[in-house]
This record gives C-alpha cells, structure tokens and sequence, in this order.
C-alpha cells in the first residue's frame, strides 16, 4: 500500500504527457469507484446511476464559475452539497417505498436519464452545447499549467475518499454498513438506524462522485450533458469495483489501475479495429462476474483467510 | 378533433407496437428468471442486423428474412442464458444485472466491429411511400411492422397459452419450486424464455430494419423505455408490458405533438420513477416483485 | 394484571389471510414464557408484531407500559427489546466481534464500550476465542450462539428466541438449553418460540399454545401439557408429535 502511494506521488515526474493523461484518467476511475463502494459495496444499495451525481458536481462548479465567477474550489463543494442532496432525496424516495435490488438501480438509472435529458433542452442549464471553462491559469480558480498539479490534487481526493472509508470501516458507521448489506431485518433487531445510515451512505457517495466532476470539468475544459450524465460514467463508477472487489478498501483503486492500461493498450494494438476494447471490457465484466465475483482484491482476501484457518 | 392529433395517435399506435414487442420479451425475461435484462437494447440491435445481414447475404426482402432471423436470436438468447446467465444462477440481483451489461457491451461492439459505426438503410421504396387512409398519411412498411407485430404476438399467446412449452414456462414464473415437483425441466425451460424474449426482442428490432437507418447503438436507445414500458405494465406481467407498451408509444407520440419531443422524454421518466415508487408491480396489478 | 410485555387482543392479517386472530398474552417480568404451537400457527408473526417488523392491523402491544405496536424495530430495540430470528443470518463479512459490536452500539456509547459489552456477551456463549474469525466460517449451533450473543449485546430488558434450537444436534440443544437457563439467572426476561417440547416444557415458567392465529390455551408447562384442547390439536396431534419423535 505505502509502495503503491509512493510510486503514485513519484509518477508525475517520471511520466510523458501521454502517461500523464493516463495516470489521471485511472486516478478518476479510481475516485469514481470508491465513491460507489461507499454506497453499494459497503451500504449494498446497488447504483447504476452515479453519473447524476457526477454531473451535478461537474455542472455546479462549472456554471457558477463561468456565470457567476464564483471560484470552482467553493463551487466543488456547494456542487458537494447539491449531489449529497440528491442522494438524501434518491434514498428517502426508494426507502421510504422499500425498493430495493434491481428496481432500486433503475430509480438511480432513471435520475441520471432525467438529469441528462434536463440539462440537454434547458438553456438556463446551457442545453445540448455544454460549459466551456476558459483557462485562466490562476490556481485560486482551479486551474493550473502544469498537469502535473492537476494529478496530485486528484491523487489527494483519491486518497481523502480511501482515508475516510478507512477510518469509517473500523467504526460503527462502517460495520453497521456491512451489516445494513447482508441483513437489513437483522442490523433493525440489533438497533441499528438503518434509514439513517443508507442515507448518510448515500450523501457522503454522491459528495464524492461530484467532487471527482468538479475535478473532470476543471481538467478538461468542457463539459456536456452526453459526457457528464451519460450511463458510461455510471458504469465506470462500478467496474473498477467489480474487477478489483467491492466492499473491500482496495479493491477499486486495484479494479482502476488494471483497466484504464489494459483499456489504453487494447486501443493503441487494436487502432483501426472499432468496438475491440469495448468487447475487451465487456468480456472482462463477464469473466469476472462468472469466475471471480469477489474481486482480485477480494480472492486475495479470501485466499489468505483460508489459509489461515 | 385536430387531424394532426389523430395522426400522432396513429403513429403513436405504430410505434407503440415495436415498444410492445420488445418489452414484452422483457418482461417475459424477468418473469421467468428475474432478471434485469440490461442486454435487452443490444440483442434488439442484433435483430435488426440479422435481418440486414440474412436480407442483403441473401438477397431477399426484409420480411422474408424475419423468419430465419428469429430463429438466429432464439439461438442468441438460448445460449447467452444457458452458457452465462445459468451459471451464476442464484447470486445477488446486480451480478446477474452486471453480466447482461457486460453482455450488451460484447453484442453491440461485436457489431460495431463487424458493420462499423455507419449507418445502414435497407429499406423497400414501395413500401416507404405513403398512402392516405382519409385525412391520414402512412408508410405501408409502418402498417406492416405493425401488422407483424400483433401476428407475432398472437403466435406468441397461442404458444404459451396452447402448447406444453408454454404451460411449462408460465408455471416457472409463478413458481419454479412447484414448476419443479411438477416433473419440468426447469433449467431449459429458462434457457427457453431466454430464447423466446430474444426472438421478441430481436424482432422489435427486425422489423424497423426496413423503416429506419440502423447503427450499432440503436437498440440501445430502445432500452430505458423498455424498462419502463415492462415495469408500467408490471414486471412479469406480458399482458400488461404489451398494453402498456402501445400506451407508451401513444403518449410519447401526443406529448411530443403537445410539449415537443424532449419534454416528453422527461415525462416518461418522471412517470417511471413514480411508478417505481409508488407502484412497482405495476398499474396493471399482478406483476412480480422481486425481494433482495 | 402487568408485566413486562402486554400484548392484548392482537390481530394481523396479509391480503386478508389472518395470521394472527385475536391473540392476548402477558410477559412478566424476570419469567421465561413459551409460546408453542404448530407450524403456521402465527407464532413468528406475533413476534413480528412484537419487534416492531409487522405492525398490527388492530390490538395494542405494552412494554413496560407503553404502547409500541406501531413503533420501529431499531427504536424498540433502543427502549430493550432484542430478539433472534428462525434462519440464522450472521453478518458473514464482519468478524464474529463485529457482529457482536453491532449490537453494542446500541447501548455503547463509544467503541471500547461497544467491543467490551461484545466481548462480555461472547464470552456468555462460549465464542471468546473466535473473535477474529469471519461469521461465515461457523457452523450452525455457533451461528445460533453468536445470534444469541448479538442480540444479548444490545442489553434488552426482554428477550425474543425465535426457535434457536433448530437444525442443532441434540448436544448443541443441551448447551442451548444450560445457556438460557444461565442468561435467565442472571434476571433475563424470555419469550420463545420453541418446537423441542421438551426444552421448553423445563424452561417455561408460563406457556401460551397458538392455533391458526389464535391463543388457545395458556397455564404451567404442567397445565399446558394436560389441557385436552391442547393434546388434541398439538402435543397429540401428527404435527407436534413427529417433530417431538424427530428429536428423540
């Protein structure tokens, strides 16, 4: 793990322009997936629709920025709030009408599809043309010349998201979490405040998701409706954790660090092949569904434990 | 009443059949082996290439190709049931929603491999140009789309109505222990509604080969308002996801005449969610609900 | 007449299937009660209502006093009322502490309070020494206990064993049956639903016999046992005497 932080600090340094883009595209998926583990892999309310949340921390930023000149650091956290917001209102909907399982997944599909197809037709949200953020190069606007801040600010949100479901897994608000997943009729007999704790899950997962499109619009320059809210974005939030394991603290930021090269790699030897690495990426969600449910992490886990006992 | 009314009604009605189709085949999907099939656009996408590919390979019309390529895409759903879908069989909802998607991703970029992002027509000049039925105007290849649908469809009743297979298939949705004890082979009789929501699927897609372009994502677009259409109709309830399948197409049809296209989107998805909420087995009534 | 819990003229019905018809009984305080009766009978979903799961279609429940049949599961575990369920479902990811932990925090204000009361109620069931050990890796009658355990950590005032001697060999059921006797001594109030006559006969200082949703009978183990009513659709009958001849 401390091998791993180190090589991630050090790799900025190292790196082209070209691996650059690369580090900083596994360190969003890797953000992206933990920001999902908190909500589905730890609280086991299954989210196909963490784009909603990433898009409203992309757009809040983004508008309030190039309407209102307020700085994106403020705007990242109010766009913050607005997606813990969305997400308390999510909850409260499908809980308080039990939903759970696949139709629990389908009402996060269906807000991010209302999201999308909202800031596509309404000009006050900038409609279909999207935000273009001009480039000012003053860090007090979230902007800087060199990529290489733009990856270690990245890596610190990455790293704050792995921190705090750190520390939260060795306390109750983790462990009652885990407990929610595997039985929330049980975790209720045992006292547990489950509305309260799928709901504060939820909060904290979307918080993140919009910190990480605050991070997306400001480093890219612009942003869309067809790129922020789309369901590709909701997927990207859970394969990471589907390949490296989710629930577990690593899994995800593994379940990145193998994807993003592997997808990379399949595209620069496959060029003129079209649809080959999503093939790739497809059957790898299937592999690892079929044969290894757990994750890489997760069998690891699992491989050591057996060996123990 | 205003004719521009009635004629979105029209087209609503012929529109809501392919909906109808396709979410049927959903439905039957979920009813049986209570899953979400995100994979459901894709294989919709393979019907219309099916169709393509068997019409122009062979050089017959887009019709004549239909019956070959629904038994290609019984195949299809047959085997992706048999082969993946089997095997992890009693694992958590979102797996067994995970690996359609991985599936979906496979077909359609399958196709994107095999017939590029172009965009591809086949359709029959005789039956693009319209005729009047009164004030009305039509595209023949819409009457029909429209007319296979409702003989597929009625196929379809005959054949889990009226045959052994479709008596098993049934008894496994309202209950695969008793379905079981009642000496069915359960397994392929999975495998078998698989194959038959394919074939319904495959064909919602087949039939707008000749009345649309078609590319690699199209079927995709389908998907959301199947799931819709199924769950407003009662997940499991095949009934209800055709009805509500002509309904849907018949409000999208009038709101886009009233609100325009885009606010209608949201109305549906708005409808979703509060059917979801407030009424996830549907307004039909007797849909499945499944607990996880 | 009071006691712990009040339970008084309760009835819960699905879709209208009645489930539990009219049923009344009383829990006093410090006393293990029993409550038999065959399969179907409306016992688990009396215990639903009890914990909060099920809210009832009419009737009122009293605990200490107050009436919670329209309360939550987690605030009535808050007020003292644990339970364990008929399928044993130990969280299997979480070690055998942390599953116990869970239930400290309810009265634990901090971890430490939390693990130590964990570890206090572990102990009590004979787990001390697989606390690191993965839920999901013991067997049944371990699994029994740590739900024991669990719902023992949460410090109720009452106590809800639903059948925790199924599926557990006939040793385990002795252990079982010293442990309950142990957490009543130490001033637990118990209501279980048992299906070993004769576990619950030597445990039970009161017991109530459902029938299709109704009570019909209630007195001494002693009483019970000899009321014909009872004996004719129960301790007699094909349902309750095969299960009987099955565990011995």
């Amino acid at each position: 793990m401390i091998v791993l932080l180190a090589a991630a600090v050090i790799f900025p340094f190292f790196a082209g322009r070209y691996m650059m883009s690369i580090g900083v595209s596994v360190l969003l998926m890797a953000a992206l997936g933990q920001s999902w583990n908190i909500m589905s892999g730890y609280a086991g309310q299954f989210s196909f629709g963490h784009a909603a949340f990433f898009g409203v921390g992309a757009y809040t930023s983004s508008i309030l920025y190039v309407d209102y000149g307020v700085s994106p650091w403020i705007g990242m956290l109010l766009g913050m709030g607005a997606a813990a917001l969305l997400g308390v209102l999510i909850g409260f909907l499908s809980f308080r009408y039990h939903l759970r399982g696949d139709f629990f997944a389908l009402v996060t599909l269906a807000f991010a599809e209302i999201l999308r197809v909202l800031f596509n037709n309404s000009a006050a949200l900038k409609g279909a043309e999207g935000v273009l953020i001009p480039y000012r190069d003053v860090w007090q606007e979230f902007q800087f010349r060199d990529d290489r801040i733009f990856y270690l600010i990245l890596l610190l949100m990455v790293i704050a998201i792995t921190a705090f479901i750190g520390v939260i897994s060795r306390r109750k608000f983790g462990v009652c979490l885990i407990a929610i997943k595997e039985s929330q009729g049980v975790a209720q007999s045992l006292g547990v405040p489950v509305l309260k704790y799928k709901l504060a899950a939820m909060a904290v997962s979307g918080a993140a998701a919009a910190m990480a499109g605050t991070f997306y619009a400001q480093y890219y320059g612009f942003i869309d409706p067809g790129t922020v809210f789309t369901s590709s974005i909701s997927v990207e939030a859970i394969v990471p954790c589907i390949i490296g394991g989710s629930g577990t603290l690593s899994g995800p930021l593994l379940g990145a660090l193998i994807i993003v090269p592997l997808q990379e790699l399949s595209n620069s030897l496959f060029e003129d092949v079209h649809g080959l690495n999503m093939v790739i990426y497809g059957v790898l969600i299937v592999v690892f569904i079929m044969f290894c449910r757990d994750g890489i992490y997760g069998a690891l886990v699992k491989r050591q434990k057996g060996v123990e006992t | 009443m205003n004719i521009y009314v009635l004629q979105a009604f029209l087209d609503g009605v012929l529109m809501g059949g392919i909906y109808a189709l396709a979410a049927l085949g959903l439905s039957l999907i979920f009813g049986v082996l209570k899953i979400t099939n995100f994979a459901h656009g894709a294989m919709m996408t393979m019907g219309m290439y099916a169709v393509y590919a068997i019409s122009v390979g062979m050089g017959i019309g887009p019709y004549a190709a239909l019956p070959l390529a629904m038994a290609m895409m019984f195949g299809l759903g047959f085997l992706i049931q048999r082969v993946l879908i089997n095997s992890i069989d009693h694992a958590p909802a979102y797996n067994q929603l995970l690996l359609t998607l991985g599936v979906a991703y496979i077909l359609e970029n399958v196709l994107l491999m095999v017939f590029t992002p172009n965009y591809r027509t086949l359709t029959v000049d005789a039956f693009q140009k319209a005729i009047h039925i009164g004030p009305l105007t039509v595209a023949p290849a819409r009457l029909i789309m429209f007319a296979v649908v409702l003989a597929v469809t009625a196929g379809f009743y005959m054949l889990l109505y009226k045959t052994r297979v479709g008596r098993s298939i049934r008894a496994s949705a309202q209950d695969e222990e008793g379905a079981r004890l009642m000496g069915i082979h359960v397994k392929r009789i999975r495998a078998a509604a698989f194959g038959l929501g394919a074939v319904c699927t495959g064909i919602a897609g087949g039939l707008l080969t000749p009345v649309m372009s078609i590319y690699p994502t199209l079927g995709e677009s389908f998907q959301l308002k199947c799931f819709v259409i199924a769950v407003l109709g009662g997940m499991g309830n095949l009934w209800g996801a055709f009805l509500s399948g002509i309904f849907i197409g018949v409000i999208e049809s009038l709101s886009g005449y009233f609100l325009g296209g885009t606010w209608s989107e949201m109305l549906i998805y708005g409808a979703f969610i509060l059917i979801l909420l407030v009424r996830p087995t549907g307004i039909f009534g007797r849909g499945n609900r499944r607990e996880s | 007449m009071t006691g712990l819990l009040q339970v008084i003229d309760v009835c819960k019905s699905f879709q209208g299937n009645v489930a539990v018809d009219h049923a009344s009984l009383t829990v006093e305080e410090g006393a293990v009660t029993g409550l038999i009766g065959a399969n179907g009978a409306g016992k688990t979903t009396l215990f639903n209502c009890i914990s909060g799961y099920y809210h009832p279609n009419s009737g009122t429940i009293l605990f200490q006093g107050k009436e919670i049949q329209r309360v939550q599961p987690e605030k009535l575990c808050r007020l003292g009322i644990g339970r364990t369920f008929q399928i044993v479902r130990p969280f299997g990811l979480l070690s055998v502490l942390d599953n116990a932990a869970v239930g400290g925090y309810n009265r634990g204000t901090g971890k430490k309070e939390a693990y130590a009361i964990a570890r206090e109620c572990l102990a009590l069931v004979g787990l001390e020494d697989k606390l690191e050990m993965p839920a999901a890796a013991l067997n049944t009658g371990e699994q029994r206990r740590l739900e024991l355990a669990r719902a023992l950590a949460t410090r109720p005032k009452l106590l809800l064993l639903d059948e925790v001697m199924a599926g557990l060999t006939p040793t385990e059921s002795k252990e079982m049956i010293g442990l309950i006797e142990q957490i009543h001594q130490k001033g637990m109030t118990i209501l279980m639903i048992e299906h070993i006559m004769p576990a619950i006969m030597s445990l039970s200082h009161r017991i109530y016999v459902m029938e299709r949703g109704a009570v019909i009978a209630d007195g001494s183990p002693e009483e019970v046992a000899h009321n014909p009513r009872v004996i004719a659709s129960y301790l007699g009958s094909r349902g309750g005497g095969t299960e009987y001849a099955e565990h011995h």
